[in-house]
């Protein structure tokens, strides 16, 4: 029977890795995700989860003992977030050339210096380009669901994929989960089944020397998966719910279908942005809200289906890419570019480093939204000193003065 | 005891190795004695080269290829996967010079630290070869090389890689080297049948190209290494018994140097040869101090 709990986002995604049977699992403490390394610590040591826990010396070597032991085809996870996935990255890129589909969760936080702890989605979308599969969770439930869901696909198109949730807004918060029932995760889930194992028996060489004449050919794989990727997560999020009862979308909308005005947003600030979307509707104003949950493969298609027509299109970044704009806002222009039915784009930078962002905040996006022509990169929101709009060199930050405590 | 180098070969002639490469060498012995029941784990370095590329691969037991840092730890990855699966087999991880006293240096003490049932295997040029002879932290006093040029040879010791591993208090670690392959396999026996545990082996390997000498006197150096005590053959059972297992002569340590074209500026440099032969001579009295120790009887 399916167990209900009132557990944290970090400790339902070490139920996530349990359930989905996680064979051998490699981390390395950061706050905010060491939660989950000690629960799962716990869980095989205590042999409720029959898994090889290894307790490695840094994040580098995390990954790089999930690429070893996905090799040698066992079902490898682990977790990180910040700097730690940062210090992962020559190997995130391992995991992918080798076509190891290890599944990673990642409590995204802001990058040092300062040494800031809070929620940013900076770290995990600097590993855009790498070649993993992105999901990003807005609820406990799908911190726990979402890696299910990730080693459902993964395994089929041999890629990696990594699962982005929010520092302490969800790792730290506690929600009502439903923990699957195990005899059902396994029917959704059943064991890895490994084109290769580095059996003795058959002495290959794995990631060797390759020339000119083959590496073009390798990379093209990597995309062609990756691009089947995209169907498979909606058959197999489909499936989530047929066996296990909820079920997942690469996008989900919200009050979304008769609306001139839709806010876009991933991860757990959504929830506020849905309530904004909310109240605007009784105000009559028709906004809608569009969630990305799946950001690689990106699901193209759908964006220009679900935004193509409207009058206006705010996205919300909590990140933002110096030079350029906040990621999804690019992201969304580019998926829009040159569609006849195309809506100006207008990107809005909210909740660095873990400043809030409130439903209120969403208010002040549509306030602007609905009065501002020239659809901006990057508009602020919430920089001390600056009212909400693009950069003006001429206003006078004052990031020495205390944080004005929310009304 | 019977010391024999099996006939049987699990490497393929023709790799990408130079003439006397004693890396290939290495291998090809180490492969003698490792059974067929085993993976190797191989970190950037000359070896990414010399098995082949793709399709062609040089042994009979698989190759994992990673990044050049990892090579303990991805062994320890794949160690736990097969454990996972009730297997036994052999996981060796096999790193040059660089990827163990330098770039690998992390993950091999994390998995030493840590006891992991791995095999590791340094096969030592004193360089980084791959990328055309640069100095690592095992380049010895006085040497050549493209970062150290004659005008600034190489002014620091090598590292005491085998010093930190001891430290590590693992099960079993011993220096070789092909140019005395009974005592090489003798050793590659020993760590395979300990079992449970981390064991390191380090196994001087010359590099005709990186050390500028002939390729037909490759196997005269590395004998030379041992004769004149630059590089003792011993073995170190739980970081604390020592057993020298080849007793070198008074080779004068010129005999060995005066082999090689890399070893120019401390040829003409009394003053710094003064002072490796101190150090050669100092690193020998402790090592004999350690062994007799370990064999008198007394707690080691
Ligand atoms: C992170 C990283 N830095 C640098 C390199 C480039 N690189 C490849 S092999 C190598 C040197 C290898 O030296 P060593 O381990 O002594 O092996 P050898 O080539 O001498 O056999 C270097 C610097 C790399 N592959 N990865
Ligand atoms: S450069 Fe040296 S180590 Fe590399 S293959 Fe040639 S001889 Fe061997
Ligand atoms: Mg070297």
């Amino acid at each position: 029977m399916p167990e209900r709990l009132l557990l944290t986002g970090n400790h339902a995604a070490a139920y996530g890795a349990m359930l989905a049977r996680s064979e051998v699992i490699s981390a390395y403490p950061i706050t905010p995700q060491t939660m989950i390394v000690e629960l799962l610590s716990e869980l095989t040591a205590s042999g409720r989860l029959d898994a090889k826990f290894i307790t490695v010396e840094s994040e580098h070597s995390a990954m790089a003992a999930c690429v070893g032991a996905s090799a040698a085809g066992a079902r490898a996870y682990t977790a990180t977030s910040g700097q730690g996935l940062a210090l992962m990255h020559e190997m995130l890129h391992w995991a992918v050339g080798a076509r190891l589909p290890i599944v990673l969760t990642n409590v995204s936080r802001a990058m040092a210096p300062g040494w800031s702890i809070w929620s940013d989605q900076s770290d995990i979308l600097s590993q855009r380009d790498v070649g993993w599969m992105m999901l990003f969770a807005e609820s406990v439930q799908e911190a726990q669901d979402f890696i299910i869901w990730m080693y459902r696909v993964a395994e089929q198109v041999f890629l990696p994929g990594m699962v982005g949730m929010d520092a302490f807004i969800l790792s730290h918060t506690a929600e009502p989960l439903i923990v699957h029932d195990q005899e059902a995760v396994d029917e959704y889930l059943p064991g890895f089944q490994p084109l290769y194992d580095l059996d003795p028996e058959q002495p290959r060489a794995y990631g060797g020397l390759v020339n000119r004449d083959h590496y073009f050919e390798l990379r093209y794989k990597v995309y062609e998966n990756m691009e089947r990727a995209g169907q498979l997560l909606i058959d197999a999020g489909e499936e989530f719910g047929e066996v296990l009862g909820h079920k997942y979308t690469p996008l989900e909308g919200f009050m979304l279908d008769d609306a001139d005005y839709v806010l876009v947003s991933a991860g757990a600030m959504t929830s506020n942005v849905r309530q904004a979307v909310r109240d605007l509707r009784e105000k009559g104003i028709k906004a809608g809200l569009l969630r990305v949950i799946a950001f690689r493969p990106f699901p193209v298609k759908q964006i220009r289906q679900k935004l193509g027509g409207r009058k206006k299109v705010a996205v919300l970044d909590r990140n933002m890419s110096a030079g350029h704009s906040g990621i999804f806002a690019e992201e969304i222009r580019s998926a829009l570019l040159g569609r006849p039915d195309a809506p100006p784009v207008y990107g809005y930078v909210v909740g660095i480093g873990g400043r809030d962002v409130r439903v209120e905040t969403a208010h002040e996006v549509m306030n602007d939204l609905l009065v501002r022509d020239e659809p901006e990169m990057s508009l602020f929101v919430g920089v001390k000193g600056l009212p909400i709009g693009p950069l003006r060199s001429d206003y006078e930050i004052r990031p020495l003065e205390p944080l004005e405590v929310m009304r | 005891m019977r010391w024999v180098v099996p006939e049987a070969e699990h490497m393929a002639e023709g790799t990408l190795g130079c003439q006397g490469c004693g890396g290939a060498l290495s291998m090809r012995l180490v492969l003698k004695e490792l059974g067929q029941d085993a993976v190797a784990v191989l970190p950037a370095c000359c070896w990414s080269i010399i098995d082949g590329p793709w399709p062609v691969h040089a042994l009979d037991i698989p190759v994992l290829h990673t990044a050049f840092e990892t090579a303990a730890v991805v062994a320890t990855g794949v160690k736990a996967a097969k454990t996972i699966q009730g297997k036994d087999t052999t996981v060796v991880a096999w790193a040059g010079d660089g990827g163990t006293f330098d770039i690998g240096l992390q993950a091999l003490s994390g998995a030493a630290e840590r006891n992991e049932d791995i095999l590791f295997i340094c096969y030592d040029n004193e360089a980084y070869m791959n990328t055309g002879i640069q100095r690592s932290s095992s380049t010895p006093t006085g040497t050549w090389t493209t970062t150290t040029p004659d005008q600034r040879p190489e002014a620091r010791p090598k590292k005491d890689i085998m010093g930190i591993i001891a430290a590590h208090r693992i099960p079993y670690a011993a220096t070789a080297t092909a140019a005395y392959p009974e005592d090489l396999e003798h050793k590659v026996r020993t760590a395979v049948s300990i079992k449970g545990g981390m064991r390191f082996l380090h196994l001087l390997s010359v590099c005709p190209p990186g050390w500028k000498m002939e390729a037909d006197q490759a196997i005269e150096v590395m004998r030379r290494a041992v004769r004149s005590k630059v590089f003792p053959l011993y073995e170190i059972r739980n970081g604390r018994e020592y057993t020298i297992t080849h007793w070198p002569d008074d080779l004068p340590i010129e005999d060995y140097f005066s082999l090689q074209g890399r070893f120019k500026p401390l040829l003409g440099n009394d003053e710094m040869l003064e002072l490796v032969r101190e150090n050669v001579e100092e690193r020998w009295q402790t090592l004999l101090a350690r062994h007799e120790r370990s064999h008198s009887g007394a707690p080691a």
